[in-house]
Order: structure tokens, then C-alpha cells, then sequence
């Protein structure tokens, strides 16, 4: 197995209470500035606790890369976060100054880009991205540096040998776990994950996943995961929140959310991809596409694609709703049981 | 009805009309090998994209090439499309060695036959010109006898066919003002004005949305019936090719590993490798097991491979004859071959 990974000094974590949650992003607003602002995330709140693994699902253009984006202090011009607030380890991350989210960055919080192949220097070694890394936050002696590297690597399973390798001697597989290497050289308590495997194949795909699984397990961090692919967080995610159009429209454990979708979108989402086991039925996948955001629909905004739809959908917003273990619910046909 | 009307294309010189000889394939490669060279003058070295693969689609067929990027499933569509050319084996569109075809006049023929869907539907279709520029054009070259009023009206009829509607306003629409789902039914629209016989569909569905996914895979089921259009789907997702697909093909590292009917290949795998692409794609129903110890799934550059399988730095049957002996396909029960030592002769495990 795997080297543990070397300990920081105490003085450089900030502490947390325990029963505190480690993320607490509540009604987020993160809007698009332009002629016809377009509102990438409506609302949002989300808890993470320390250790969790939540999952993110949603379609591309849901905005739940700007939430991440949102949540890591990265928005750049024209996005801006309008209204509510994101808070990591009792910090506000919408009021930090550049230095103090510097301090934040890579130490506590770090991010797994998409796309490694474009995430990493083409014309430095691995070795020298690490030692870049690493120097950027503290004076570490070369050796110790070099040993720190070496470990990281080996963590994710690649021989040390590629620290002196560029990126383009290694596969794809190979760049996004040096990615997630780097991400975790300095024991975040959370590393957030944008389709880190989306580019990869799916014996490549998993092995990168039960690989992250495994070390969330033995290091600690907290997961913040983004992804298209239902089914791909199923068996990693504590919870899982479907995206849609900007909002949350179900968040609840995982293993609730797959055996009792509530949200019509969030069974459509399940009958729309094909088993490889049981009986081959037909599917219909979700009717039309999803909105535009420079004018999403009113009301509901998933009403124009949902088959369960009701006079109400087109004329009010659905308000958030428990519903058995399920956290949280946006539809309209909750409201007789709450 | 448009089956009716693609009948019309056995009055074509030299070909056999589709009605009546429904267990003849339409496209058969036999033994089709790509090789590349790579490295410069000195380091001069062969790239086996594709090797000895065989393959037959039948009539309204629909064929599904599995496997992971670099396996040489991208490669396979493109010798059939004509865009490289062999470096051994042959092509037979309806019993004619497409080598055979020697005027322009007839290779353009089998261009219009045989018709590719791309995968990127978001860089597939310029950007400056309206969707029914592509179709339109399609439609002047491949079938020159339509007046433009009658154009027209088939460019409408084509979207309606694809599920664009309404097809009068989508034909005015730039790429740009529709959702990666409508951008790959215009190209399957614009595939099908050639009135083609075999469309190789290379990854169609991947950059799609979930929700938008199925909705494209219902429809080349629905043109096979519809159109009477056979399909090659490549893909390297198992769950969407045995939904859609009657037979499957897996390929690794430039060899068919595996071919049968596709719920026969997914219930009772028999080479290795499918059972490990198996055993990888993600089921949220099945029970995540254990990757195996230094498996990071990646597959292996062919650059001069010799002989031998060349799944077997990764095969967990191994045995000394995967050494040197190149596995050949074969037949272990009815229509369901696999290129494996082992499962030729368990006795050798």
C-alpha cells in the first residue's frame, strides 16, 4: 500500500470544531454579468462535513462547475458571487483577501481540474510542478522536498521514476492521478473535483476512482465531487446532490437518492441510461433539453421536460422539501405532504 | 415512407437492389490491417493501428465496435469510409471489392453509401452557415435530379425524419443557437440526404448529456427500420451498445478480441478483456469490486508489436502460449468467437 503521507506542523491547520460542518455554502447566488445577466447558481446550500464524500450530478450548463468555482474563490470576471455566502473552516471565502486565500488554497482546500492534459505545464517536468507547488507555500529543504514528491506519487500509484517525465510521456490516466497527486501534498481537509475522470476510459475510470476512494478513506479529506455520470458517484459518494438548471433540485445519501428518486428529474436521470445487466427495455431519456439560463423557465424550471407536470409548475416556484431521508426536495409535489 | 424510397438505388450500375437478399451482407471487410509510420528517418518504426479484423454488417443491421481509445475502433470506420487507405485486407460493399472501384464516378457512389456520423457534434458543423446550408449542399451533389423547390422539401422532410421540428425553422438556425443533442440529429440529417446504406457512427453519444444520450440511440434504432440504414456504432460504453446493438464487436490494441451477439458476448464474456470492461463499467445496481492490484487500465501502444496476445502484460490467465502464439478468432459457440488461448482450451489454465 501506499506511503502515509508526511505529517504538516500543527501551527499551519486552522482547527475546527468537530460538530462544525468543515463547508457550509448557504443560498449562493453566482450570476454571468452581461446584457441578460445569466444566473449559473440560484440558491444553493450545501454542507460538507469533514471526511464526507458528496457527489454533484448535473448536465453540462447546470452550473455545477461554477459552483466549485464559486466554493474555491476562482470565479473570475464576469461571474460574481451576488448574493449568500460560502464558509470553509469558519472562514468567510467570499471576504478573504487574495493573501489569506493563498494560505487557504492547496493547503486546506485543493482542486482537480477537469482536463488534465491542459491543467499541467507542458514544458516543466512533474518533479518541477510539485517543487513549484510546494515552494509556493513553504521553505522546505530540496531533500525534503524530493522525499515529500516521491510519496505523493507513489500514493496515487506512479513510480517515482516520472518525477523527471513531462507530461506528455505520461497517459492520460497517468496526468490526471500526477493531478491528484499534487492536490494532496499538503493533506488538504478538502479537495474539490471537477470531472477528474471524464477524459479517461472506464478501466482507467475506475481504477482512478476506487484510487481516490481509498485514499478519502485512509487520509480523511472531505470530497466535493462533480460529475455527469450518475452512476459513476453510486458507489463513492455520501451524499449526492442533483443539479438542474442552477438549482439543487435533490440532495440526500446517495444510496436513497438511487433507490428512491423523488425529483421527477432525478428519475428521469436514472431511466436514462442503459444496464449492462438485468432485461434490456426500452428507455426514453428526458424529453427536450435543458433551459437557457439568460431566460429559464418560470416557476418550475424543469416543468417544459417533466411528465409529471401540474398547472402549478409553470406559474410558482417549488420550495425546498424533506421527504423521508431525502434532505431536500424542489417540486411542487411535495407540497401536500409537508 | 422512406424505406420504399432508397430501393430506388438499384438502378445504380452495377449493383444489386436491397429487397430480396436479406441474409447477404451489405459490408464486409476481410484480414483489414492500418499500419502507420512513426519516428523520423533514423528511429523508423510501424504503428498497428488495426490488424486482421474481420467484419460483416448485414442488412438493417446494427453492428456496435467496442473498446477503448487507441484500440483502433476509430481507425476501422475511417478504412471504411475510404479516408486512409489499406495497408492490407479488402472492403466489399454488396459482394463488390470496393478496391474494384476505379472512376471517380463509383467511389463517390460508395461515399454516398456509406455515410460517417462524427463525434463531435459541437466542431462537425461550420459555424458561419445555417443548418440547411450543410444539408442542401449534401443534397446537389448526391442527388442532382431534385429541383431546388424539391430540396428543400426533402431537407424538411429529413429533419422531421431526425426529430427536428419544426424543420422549417430549424433550417434557418445556426450550429450555434442549438444543444449538442439537435446538433448530432442534424448530422445524422445530413448523413442521411445521401440516402445511405451503411452509416459508421463513431462515437455519437459521448459528448452528449445523459438525459439527451438515449433519445439519439432510439433513433438509429428508429432509422434502421425507417430508412432501412445499417449501422457500425462505435463506442466504448458496453451498456449503450447492447442496448441498441444486435451484435458486438470488442477490439483491444488493433485486434477483434471478441465478437457475438451482443447479450450473448455481456452474459457469458469469453475473452479476458471483455470481462474486465465488464466488470469496470460503473452499475450503481451492481456491487463495486475490487480493481486489480497495478491495473490502471491503460491499454498498450501497438508500435512493433511482435507475436503473441497483446492483452497478456495485463491478462490474469496468462499462460506461456500468450507468449508467442497470437490468438486468432475463433468460434467457441454459435456466432460468438473470441481471440483467447485460454477460452479456446481451459485445459491450458
Amino acid at each position: 500500500m501506499a506511503a502515509p503521507l508526511p505529517s504538516l506542523p500543527e501551527s499551519a491547520m486552522w482547527s475546527v470544531p468537530a460538530d462544525e460542518p468543515l463547508l457550509e455554502v448557504s443560498d449562493l447566488v453566482v450570476e454571468y454579468a452581461s446584457d441578460e445577466p445569466v444566473r449559473a447558481v440560484d440558491k444553493v446550500s450545501l454542507r460538507v462535513g469533514r471526511g464526507e464524500f458528496v457527489g454533484i450530478v448535473g448536465e453540462s450548463g447546470c452550473g455545477k462547475s461554477t459552483l466549485l468555482y464559486a466554493i474555491s474563490s476562482l470565479l473570475t470576471s464576469p461571474a460574481r458571487v451576488v448574493s449568500g455566502s460560502v464558509t470553509f473552516k469558519g472562514h468567510q471565502m467570499t471576504s478573504l483577501t487574495e493573501d489569506e486565500l493563498r494560505q487557504i488554497r492547496w493547503r486546506d482546500l485543493s482542486v482537480v481540474m477537469q482536463s488534465a492534459m491542459n491543467a499541467l505545464n507542458p514544458v516543466l517536468t512533474i518533479g518541477a510542478q510539485l517543487r513549484d507547488a510546494m515552494a509556493a507555500h513553504e521553505k522546505v529543504s530540496p531533500a525534503r522536498l524530493r522525499e515529500r514528491s516521491e510519496d505523493v506519487l507513489r500514493l496515487v500509484g506512479i513510480d517515482p521514476i516520472h518525477l523527471r517525465s513531462y507530461p506528455h510521456q505520461l497517459s492520460g490516466g497517468m496526468r490526471q492521478r500526477a493531478m491528484i497527486a499534487m492536490a494532496l501534498v499538503f493533506k488538504p481537509d478538502l479537495v474539490i473535483m471537477d470531472e477528474p475522470t471524464s477524459a479517461l476510459d472506464v478501466v482507467a475510470q475506475r481504477s482512478l476512482i476506487l484510487r481516490v476512494k481509498q485514499l478519502q478513506r485512509e487520509i480523511g479529506f472531505a470530497v466535493l465531487f462533480v460529475t455527469h455520470d450518475m452512476s459513476l458517484v453510486s458507489h463513492l459518494s455520501d451524499r449526492l446532490a442533483i443539479m438542474y438548471a442552477g438549482q439543487i433540485a435533490e440532495l440526500g445519501p446517495t444510496r436513497e437518492v438511487f433507490s428512491n428518486p423523488r425529483h421527477p428529474y432525478s428519475q428521469g436521470l436514472l431511466q436514462a441510461f442503459p444496464s449492462i445487466r438485468g432485461p434490456r427495455r426500452p428507455l426514453t431519456g428526458i424529453p427536450g433539453s435543458p433551459p437557457d439560463l439568460r431566460r429559464p423557465p418560470t416557476g418550475c424550471r424543469f416543468h417544459p421536460r417533466c411528465g409529471q407536470v401540474m398547472e402549478v409548475c409553470s406559474r410558482d416556484e417549488p420550495r425546498v422539501h424533506q421527504v423521508g431521508d431525502t434532505d431536500l426536495v424542489r417540486c411542487h409535489l411535495y407540497e401536500a405532504e409537508a | 415512407m422512406v424505406a420504399t424510397e432508397t430501393a430506388g438505388t438499384a438502378d445504380q450500375p452495377g449493383e444489386s437492389g436491397r429487397a430480396g437478399r436479406p441474409s447477404h451482407p451489405v459490408l464486409r471487410a476481410r484480414r483489414l490491417t492500418r499500419h502507420f509510420k512513426v519516428g523520423g528517418t533514423f528511429g523508423r518504426r510501424t504503428l498497428h493501428a488495426v490488424d486482421d479484423v474481420d467484419l460483416v454488417i448485414g442488412e438493417r443491421e446494427i453492428v456496435a465496435l467496442v473498446g477503448e481509445s487507441g484500440s483502433g475502433k476509430s481507425t476501422v470506420a475511417r478504412l471504411l469510409a475510404l479516408l486512409y487507405p489499406v495497408t492490407a485486407g479488402d472492403i466489399e460493399f454488396r459482394g463488390q471489392p470496393v478496391a474494384s472501384l476505379r472512376s471517380r464516378r463509383r467511389k463517390l457512389d460508395y461515399r454516398r453509401r456509406v455515410q460517417m456520423v462524427f463525434q463531435d457534434p459541437f466542431s462537425s458543423l461550420s459555424p458561419v452557415y445555417p443548418i440547411s446550408h450543410g444539408l442542401l449542399r449534401a443534397l446537389i451533389l448526391h442527388r442532382p435530379e431534385l429541383s431546388r423547390t424539391a430540396r428543400r422539401e426533402e431537407a424538411e422532410r429529413l429533419l422531421e425524419l431526425v426529430g427536428l421540428t419544426p424543420a422549417r425553422e430549424m433550417l434557418q438556425k445556426y450550429p450555434y443557437e442549438l444543444s449538442g443533442g439537435q446538433r448530432q440529429r442534424v448530422g445524422f440529417a445530413a448523413a442521411l440526404a445521401c440516402r445511405p446504406e451503411v452509416i459508421l457512427a463513431d462515437e455519437p453519444v459521448s459528448m452528449l448529456d445523459v438525459s439527451i444520450r438515449i433519445g439519439l440511440l432510439n433513433l438509429m434504432a428508429e432509422l434502421r427500420e425507417r430508412a432501412g440504414v445499417s449501422f457500425l456504432y462505435i463506442t466504448h460504453d458496453l451498456a449503450s451498445a447492447r442496448y441498441v446493438a444486435d451484435r458486438m464487436m470488442v477490439m483491444y490494441a488493433g485486434h477483434v478480441v471478441e465478437s457475438g451477439p451482443s447479450e450473448e458476448v455481456l452474459t457469458a464474456p469469453r475473452h479476458p478483456y471483455t470481462q474486465l470492461l465488464l466488470a469496470a463499467a460503473p452499475d450503481p445496481w451492481a456491487p463495486l469490486g475490487e480493481a486489480a492490484e497495478g491495473d490502471y487500465g491503460e491499454p498498450p501502444k501497438v508500435v512493433d508489436p511482435g507475436e503473441g496476445c497483446r492483452f497478456r502484460p495485463r491478462c490474469p490467465l496468462a499462460v506461456s502460449a500468450c507468449e508467442n502464439i497470437t490468438p486468432r478468432l475463433t468460434e467457441l459457440g454459435p456466432g460468438h468467437s473470441a481471440a483467447c488461448h485460454v477460452a479456446a482450451d481451459p485445459a491450458l489454465r
